[in-house]
């Protein structure tokens, strides 16, 4: 009983390190290209290993980030609803919740460069180039005050910016500053006096309702049966309206469901359906632009239904195959479709969710 | 063929209150006698005369419809979408230590991605004598190895740090499975890439990386990585579900789930920690004077009673009770646990359902006989480092609360006269 299993995982380890590996490789697998490595290589280290040669100033940060990071992170990087907010927090590390941002916690310039780079915007991650991932995350540290507005990210000057919470981590240190939970005996008999209820869940009350959820078999063998469609690799796009799917060629909406997941990170459709970042899809084929009901939309979007606009699939194919160039001013930060093929089976996929 | 009265199904909160009445109702129900022939017993039932379904019925079979509330739950205030979300294990419902994968929580950054076998690619690059990048095929073709272990979400109960929060086991602490995994060590696919090329091991690291579009990655120092870390691609026997990283996914035993990296697509030989947004500004843990701790991979011994719990209440009136739950260490074995009935005054060694083996889950039962007043029922891991998992205000008192991550405290349930339960704290 060590008080320091790490120590004994090490000594163990050193011992491992020391045998011998197999006597032969096993010829398995075989060498990865240069050009292989470069595509998924993509990691950037703190001291800035693996950037690539560029460079991007806050003005073209903002309005990128405007273009395609506002909808979530909001205009300011202030976050919209619980996505995530990227600016502000200095100084609340001690507090009451605080408000961890690149700038009040973030350690390393460098992870919010791989991040953005690799991961973002979200559901069209790897779609940035390098110029403007420098712009956005210039833009980022203008948004927490760590920089001006005339200034320029570039690979040059990278290792030259020092976030403020740098120093503000340590290192595991749970085997001594918790030493004390290695107690071999503890307490089995009065252990303490009394024993009085100080806080309660009950009255929080933030645990799901049942009633919101929708138990599988509630209807039966027909839900069984959906749920082993489910479960089935080549499962068909939900059983959702019959009769409007039967009208519609399910290979297309098949295609369509993929194609949706494009849109998936804001949209929502199908069975309970409701508004998130982009207002919901039932019944989107054939009405009214800007209509759905409890949704905040931009000024052109309602403007456009208000003046008549309907989403036939003519409008609505010319929407999504370049959205920005169809309505100048719309929320919805999405590049568009760039096939037609995927254009005409995510419409066939919103038309079986008609009504 | 289906038998209609199953259509009828009580709402949970119906069937809480109802099994709860029943419960007082049928007290000493060891000794009852029955008011009369019980006609399930005197008439010839449906499924005792005319037949059942054949063979094949259901070509992969799933849980009963009778079954259908043990399922994985979202807590839908947690997060901005489904999307980028996690959900929780029925933990409240389940018995024995092998999680099933169909209820096994999810946790995706960007969604359970559909990648076939045959489009998967696993490569190894970085401090490596030769690049290499292996097809599924190719990692069945190496010796494999069988092992279980459990993967805890590092931020499970964490929603808990600032005061009992959710009612239910399920969701305090459901972000954990236990499985069986097959797949490759992974410390044979570094040897087949070569290592001479890194020299020094002690101070390298990999990077491990996944092929969604979140590009999950972690850094993990070199003698976790081969030591016992699994390549897998099966688990209780069958391909990894879509949700936990078909094909191939990576097991980090007794480490934090998120280093479990899901659709594995790269394992990079490195000098030094990536430093990547899950490991700096996720899944590090704040302490009260604004510092964190980052590196906080162990997951600490932890226990929780599943039964009975808010989800499952006592049904049946005083008399002989099974308590029951699960406990695991990211530290070795668990060598006992003690369960109290009274908040912490006294309590008792539970019975391990089979001894404890490394890093998995280890069930305990202790079997009383209720006597009808209420409980505060907690329980208490112990594990093979000497560790005893710590009350809330011990780990308060070193934490602060605001660590969000790696809350193992001691939990507790308030069972009532009337045998439902409610999550509290106590003095």
């Amino acid at each position: 009983m060590s008080k320091f299993p790490n120590l004994i995982a090490a000594t163990a380890m050193a011992a491992a390190l020391a045998a011998p590996a197999y006597a032969e490789k096993f010829g398995l697998g075989r060498p990865a290209l240069p050009e292989e490595i470069a595509a998924w290589d993509l990691d950037v280290s703190p001291d800035g290993t693996g950037l690539p040669e560029g460079s991007g100033d806050v003005f073209t940060g903002e309005e990128v980030f405007a273009d395609k990071c506002a909808i979530c992170h909001g205009d300011f990087a202030e976050g919209v609803d619980n996505w995530p907010k990227l600016a502000g927090g200095a100084g609340t590390l001690d507090h009451e919740d605080p408000l961890k941002t690149v700038g009040s916690y973030w350690p390393h310039l460098s992870t919010t460069w791989d991040y953005v780079n690799r991961s973002m915007p979200f559901g069209a991650a790897q779609t940035l180039s390098a110029d403007e991932v420098y712009a956005i995350v210039a833009y980022i540290l203008y948004s927490n005050d760590l920089v001006d507005d005339e200034f320029t990210l570039s690979h040059e000057n990278f290792a030259e910016v020092a976030l403020p919470n740098a120093d503000g981590f340590i290192i595991d240190d749970r085997l001594t500053s918790e030493a004390h939970f290695w107690t071999d005996t503890p307490c089995m008999e009065n252990c303490k006096d009394t024993v009085e209820i100080t806080m309660r869940a009950a009255v929080l009350d933030v645990t799901p309702d049942e009633t919101g959820l929708v138990p599988r078999a509630e209807t039966g063998e027909a839900s069984e049966e959906a749920a082993v469609q489910e479960a089935s690799a080549e499962a068909a796009p939900a059983a959702e309206p019959v009769e409007e799917v039967a009208a519609l060629d399910p290979e297309l909406v098949a295609a369509g469901e993929k194609v949706f997941k494009k849109c998936k990170s804001c949209h929502q459709v199908g069975d309970g359906a409701k508004n998130k970042t982009g207002p919901m899809l039932n019944g989107i084929v054939g009405s009214a632009a800007g209509a759905v009901e409890g949704f905040r939309y931009s000024k052109a979007m309602s403007g456009a239904g208000a003046d008549g606009l309907v989403w036939s699939e003519e409008e609505l194919a010319a929407f999504l195959a370049k959205p920005k160039a169809y309505m100048k001013k719309t929320k919805m930060s999405f590049a568009g479709l760039k096939k037609d093929a995927d254009v005409e089976a995510v419409i066939a996929y919103l038309k079986s969710f008609d009504g | 063929m289906s038998d209609n009265s199953k259509g009828f199904t009580p709402s949970r909160r119906q069937f809480l209150a109802g099994a709860a009445a029943a419960g007082v109702g049928s007290a000493v129900a060891g000794a009852a006698q029955a008011a009369g022939p019980d006609p399930l017993i005197t008439e010839v039932q449906e499924w005792a005369s005319g037949l059942g379904d054949g063979v094949d019925a259901t070509p992969y079979g799933l849980p009963i419809s009778y079954e259908s509330d043990v399922i994985r739950r979202n807590v839908e205030w947690l997060t901005a979408d489904t999307i980028s979300s996690i959900n929780f294990t029925p933990i409240h419902a389940l018995d024995g230590t092998i999680t099933p994968q169909g209820c096994a929580f999810e946790r995706h950054h960007s969604g359970a991605i559909d990648l076939k076998k045959e489009d998967y690619r696993l490569m190894i690059n970085g401090l490596v004598d030769t690049p290499l990048v292996f097809s599924y095929a190719d990692l069945e073709r190496f010796p494999r190895e069988n092992r279980v272990y459990f993967c805890e979400c590092a931020a499970n109960s964490g929603m808990e740090w600032a005061g009992a929060q959710l009612n239910g086991a399920q969701f305090t602490h459901g972000m954990i499975h236990n499985m069986e995994y097959s797949g490759v060590s992974l410390r044979t696919l570094l040897e087949e890439a070569g290592l001479d090329a890194a020299g020094d091991l002690k101070d390298k690291w990999v990077y491990v990386e996944g092929a969604d579009a979140s590009s999950n990655g972690r850094s993990i120092p070199m003698d976790k990585a081969l030591d016992d870390v699994l390549v897998a691609f099966k688990a209780n026997g069958e391909a990894l579900r879509k949700e936990h990283g078909y094909p191939v996914r990576l097991v980090v035993p007794g480490w934090e789930g998120n280093m479990w990296v899901k659709w594995l697509r790269r394992i990079e030989v490195m000098d030094g920690p990536v430093e990547s947004r899950e490991e700096t500004s996720k899944y590090t843990d704040t302490l009260e004077d604004g510092t964190s701790r980052k590196w906080t991979w162990e997951m600490d011994a932890k226990s929780v009673v599943t039964s009975p719990s808010p989800q499952s209440p006592i049904t049946h009136g005083t008399g002989p009770l099974v308590i029951t739950g699960l406990a695991w260490s990211g530290r070795g074995t668990i060598t006992g646990v003690d369960v109290s009935i009274d908040g912490g005054k006294t309590w008792s060694e539970a019975r391990l359902g089979a001894p404890g083996t490394d890093k998995a889950l280890t069930r305990f039962y202790l079997d009383i006989n209720w006597d009808g007043q209420e409980m505060f029922l907690q329980s208490r891991a112990r594990d093979s480092s000497g560790y005893v998992q710590p009350t809330k205000a011990q780990l308060r008192e070193v934490r602060g609360l605001n660590s969000i991550y790696h809350n193992n405290s001691i939990q507790t349930w308030w069972v009532k006269a009337n045998g439902e339960a409610e999550n509290v704290e106590v003095s």
